[in-house]
């Protein structure tokens, strides 16, 4: 830390650790790098894509199985091949990757809401609620998240039977994985609110009879938000990791809108029979993906952790 | 769930490949055996596996011939008049001895509330028992066909069932089995050792078989694993860990004919997979169009039918290992089946056909598929939604693995659906099993009629073809019965037939086994 330069005052991010520390981990850049073309990829699917994957309509089975452009028997529309059903594998890529992420996404900030208010709650209120609410917690630590995700998913379909999957497929996977990754966040917002509570900034909110709700959210909240950040992105990469394995597993998003874990499943069929594309393009698209937010999310994780500094 | 448990069934075959001998003969097949009560499912893959368990009156030998079973001969007295002599000296598993009581038991059992095989027994017949090893059967018209499916009716113990509490039958939508749905007590040449849903079953020789003498087989221990993943059984299979499994995935036969140590049996099967509508519903359960049936209107079913491209789905799905079929039969077992054609693949014929039939903008509805049952189902049903959405129908895929979906479909399950894909085997063998079992008017509970015409579709003229047919003598009659009742049906598209399937057996190349058209894998003509 010594030998950076004493500078003038550049603002808070060009000042901070945090991007002194980016600038000088290339695995940190070379993961925001790929992670941002993803995002990108994913955001303008529409404009970028040179099909649409979703209207079945303009799907061929005479095109199925066509190899990609470079292999003897395919075609440049098709640069990627196409899977069992005739679907270019480019724009379906492009368009799963872009659920994948959606429902990553949303799934983190449904967990994390949820966590962050229940954990505040907990450490703030004390007592009984916040023993509730904690061995809830430790409870379902103890079953993996993959289990309850799948519970859920079963449980919600079974109360709403009159929806149609198509309809119903992102909310209920948002809500099965939110609901299995919120106790991380809760713990750790309850750790540090304990911490925070006592301190005399929140005496002397209290003191002024603010209401708690906005001690909690007005002054609590922004000093417990840091590891909140952390663990955000690295349960994004847990969380496209869970809806591929669910899709994977056939109760995920439905055949006629694939994510990436549903375009492995079909591929899975053709591992043997030489159509290959089908599922690499996929699993290499996931694992990059994951592998880039886990790496950045592990780089913010040790450059926001005093200890390891 | 299903790739999981694929895995699981895997890493537990592992062990066990190790453990078992060579006359152990381990196979897997896509699906699970769900009970092990032999009336709850009118499905192959139950039937022909319980048919090693438990026997019929008549059986069929390698290639479909009507040959004795638990009946040692029979008679037809008169028109209405059958006579069958059982044969003496048969044990069921549990030494109970087998008699006239027991057929009497099965024949009321099989018509009772909960089972799918109530077709069995032609409506008014009558079972006398003459003494301890004859019964009559008294029918209230002729019926020349009348044993030709009893090698799928199981003749189960009267005492046991009634010991156990196994009397009543476990319909296929039950969420609780009964004693009979988890024990298995046949004269069959195996025996059930232990039955877990969806892991494993295992049967085991029955030295105590009334043919043990001359019996074919040299297995003395049989393990089934049900294994969803295609990827998965057929892995098992090319390791050695299997010594068959089917069916085999269109695209992986080149890959198993071409390992040393597998080989591929290819054949015609029976089955057609067809697709179904709702034509009985004033409304349809699942679509948008309210308050009346697009499907009640035939222009609308002959555009489902026109929008259809078959050829291809033969040629990329299927990979040419089926026949594009007019018919909802079999070629093999209808002599003029030539004389039928499929229409042609015309989308263009089809928009004006909606159009003319008030849908010029399409409609959308729901479609239930089985994804564990018929070879690539779930891929024609998801290229089936393609080619529709080419004419403006929007249709929403519910694909689910068999035990789901029959519950749903069949009687038992209310007949949930508005469209559907299905497969059918003449289990008769003969044309008039289809045209009563598929295009028969039903009443609401699939009680009366054909129970397995899921949509009710419901023409009075092919119902008397059909009742004429049942009791007609002459085999050129007959076929011209069947020829006009064919025509209707056709003309009238009461559902889109596809195809026949192929079948497609994967085996360790020291295993000798015998397949049959009808998709039956029978333990007693296994070698190892």
């Amino acid at each position: 830390m010594s030998e950076l330069p004493a500078v003038a005052p550049r603002g808070r991010l060009a000042d901070s650790d945090l991007l002194a520390a980016f600038l000088r981990s290339r695995v940190a850049m070379l993961a925001a790098l790929a992670t941002l073309l993803i995002f990108a990829a994913a955001a303008f699917a529409p404009l970028i894509a040179p099909h649409d994957p979703y209207d079945l309509a303009s799907l061929s089975l005479l095109d199925s199985l066509t190899p990609p452009a470079w292999r003897a028997g395919g075609t440049t529309t098709y640069l990627l091949g196409t899977d069992d059903q005739g679907r270019d594998l480019l724009s379906a890529l492009l368009y799963g990757t872009r659920i994948s992420l959606a429902v990553g996404f949303a799934s983190v900030t449904f967990a994390a809401v949820l966590g962050i208010s229940l954990g505040l709650v907990a450490g703030y209120v004390g007592g009984v609620v916040d023993a509730v609410i904690m061995r809830i917690a430790d409870v379902q630590l103890t079953f993996p998240a993959i289990l309850i995700a799948l519970l859920i998913d079963g449980t919600v379909r079974g109360l709403l039977p009159g929806l149609t999957r198509e309809e119903s497929a992102f909310g209920v996977l948002v809500l099965s994985i939110g609901l299995s990754f919120w106790v991380q966040y809760a713990r750790t917002v309850r750790g540090s609110t304990l911490v925070e509570a006592s301190k005399e900034y929140v005496l002397a909110a209290r003191l002024i009879g603010l209401s708690p709700v906005t001690i909690m959210a007005r002054h609590i909240l922004p000093n417990v938000l840091g590891p909140v950040l952390v663990i955000a992105a690295i349960n994004l990469a847990l969380a496209i990791i869970t809806e591929a394995t669910l899709s994977f597993l056939g109760v995920g998003m439905p055949p006629t809108q694939p994510s990436l874990g549903m375009l492995i499943r079909v591929g899975q069929d053709y591992l043997f029979s030489g159509e290959w594309w089908i599922i690499v393009f996929p699993g290499a698209m996931l694992a990059i993906l994951v592998l880039s937010v886990n790496l950045l999310g592990d780089f913010l994780r040790d450059a926001l952790n005093p200890k390891l500094r | 769930m299903r790739g999981l448990a694929a895995t699981i069934v895997l890493v537990g075959l592992g062990g066990a490949a190790w453990a078992s001998d060579d006359t152990t003969f381990r196979y897997a097949f896509q699906g699970e055996l769900s009970g092990l009560d032999p009336y709850t499912l009118n499905e192959t893959f139950s039937l022909g596996t319980l048919a090693n368990v438990y026997e019929g009156l008549i059986r069929r030998g390698p290639d479909m011939e009507i040959i004795p079973g638990l009946a040692e001969s029979w008679e037809v007295v008169d028109d209405t008049t059958w006579r069958f002599h059982l044969r003496r000296g048969v044990t069921f598993h549990n030494g109970n001895p087998f008699t006239a009581d027991d057929v009497l038991f099965s024949a009321e059992r099989v018509v009772s509330e909960g089972s799918d095989l109530g077709a069995r027994i032609p409506p008014g017949a009558q079972f006398v028992k003459l003494d301890d090893y004859t019964v009559e059967v008294r029918l209230a018209t002729p019926n020349p066909i009348l044993h030709s499916e009893w090698d799928a009716w199981a003749i189960m113990d009267k005492e046991w069932a009634e010991e156990n509490g196994g009397v009543a039958v476990t319909s296929a939508s039950a969420e609780t089995p009964n004693y009979a749905a988890l024990h298995a007590n046949g004269t069959g040449p195996f025996k059930v050792v232990s039955h877990e849903v969806g892991v494993k079953t295992v049967f085991e020789a029955n030295e105590d078989w009334w043919n043990w003498g001359d019996r074919s087989f040299n297995i003395d221990r049989v393990e089934f694993t049900p294994i969803a993943s295609d990827a998965t059984r057929v892995a098992a299979l090319l390791s050695g860990e299997l010594d068959m499994a089917y069916p085999i995935p269109v695209q992986d036969i080149p890959r198993v004919s071409a390992n040393p140590g597998t080989e591929v049996l290819t054949g015609p099967e029976l089955r057609t997979i067809f697709l179904g509508f709702d034509q009985d519903r004033d409304e349809l359960l699942y679509s948008d169009v309210k308050g009346t049936n697009p499907f009640k209107d035939v222009r609308v079913r002959k555009a489902v039918y026109l929008a259809i491209n078959e050829d291809a789905i033969a040629a990329k799905i299927m990979r040419n290992l089926a026949t594009p079929s007019a018919l909802m039969i079999s070629p093999s077992l209808y002599a003029r089946s030539g004389e039928f054609e499929r229409l042609p693949y015309d989308p263009e014929q089809a928009k004006a056909l909606l159009a003319e039939a008030g849908y010029p903008d399409g409609f959308s509805v729901g479609m239930d598929c089985p994804n564990d049952r018929y070879v690539n189902d779930e891929q024609i049903c998801q290229a089936v939604v393609a080619m529709l959405a080419g004419i403006g129908i929007d249709v929403e895929l519910n694909a689910q693995p068999k035990a789901k979906f029959f519950g749903k479909v069949l009687a038992s399950g209310g007949y949930d659906t508005s469209f559907y894909l299905l497969g059918w085997t003449a289990g008769s063998l003969d044309s008039h099993h289809v045209i009563f079992n598929l295009n028969t008017c039903r009443n609401a509970d699939g009680t009366e009629g054909g129970a397995f015409n899921l949509g009710n579709y419901c023409n009075p003229e092919v119902d008397a073809l059909g009742a004429k047919i049942l009791v007609e003598n002459d085999p050129v009659m007959r076929d011209q019965m069947i020829f006009d009742a064919f025509t209707i049906i056709h003309d009238e598209v009461s559902h889109v037939p596809l195809h026949q399937q192929g079948l497609a057996w994967g085996k360790a190349a020291g295993v000798a086994l015998v397949q049959r058209p009808d998709n039956k894998l029978l333990f007693d003509y296994v070698k190892k």
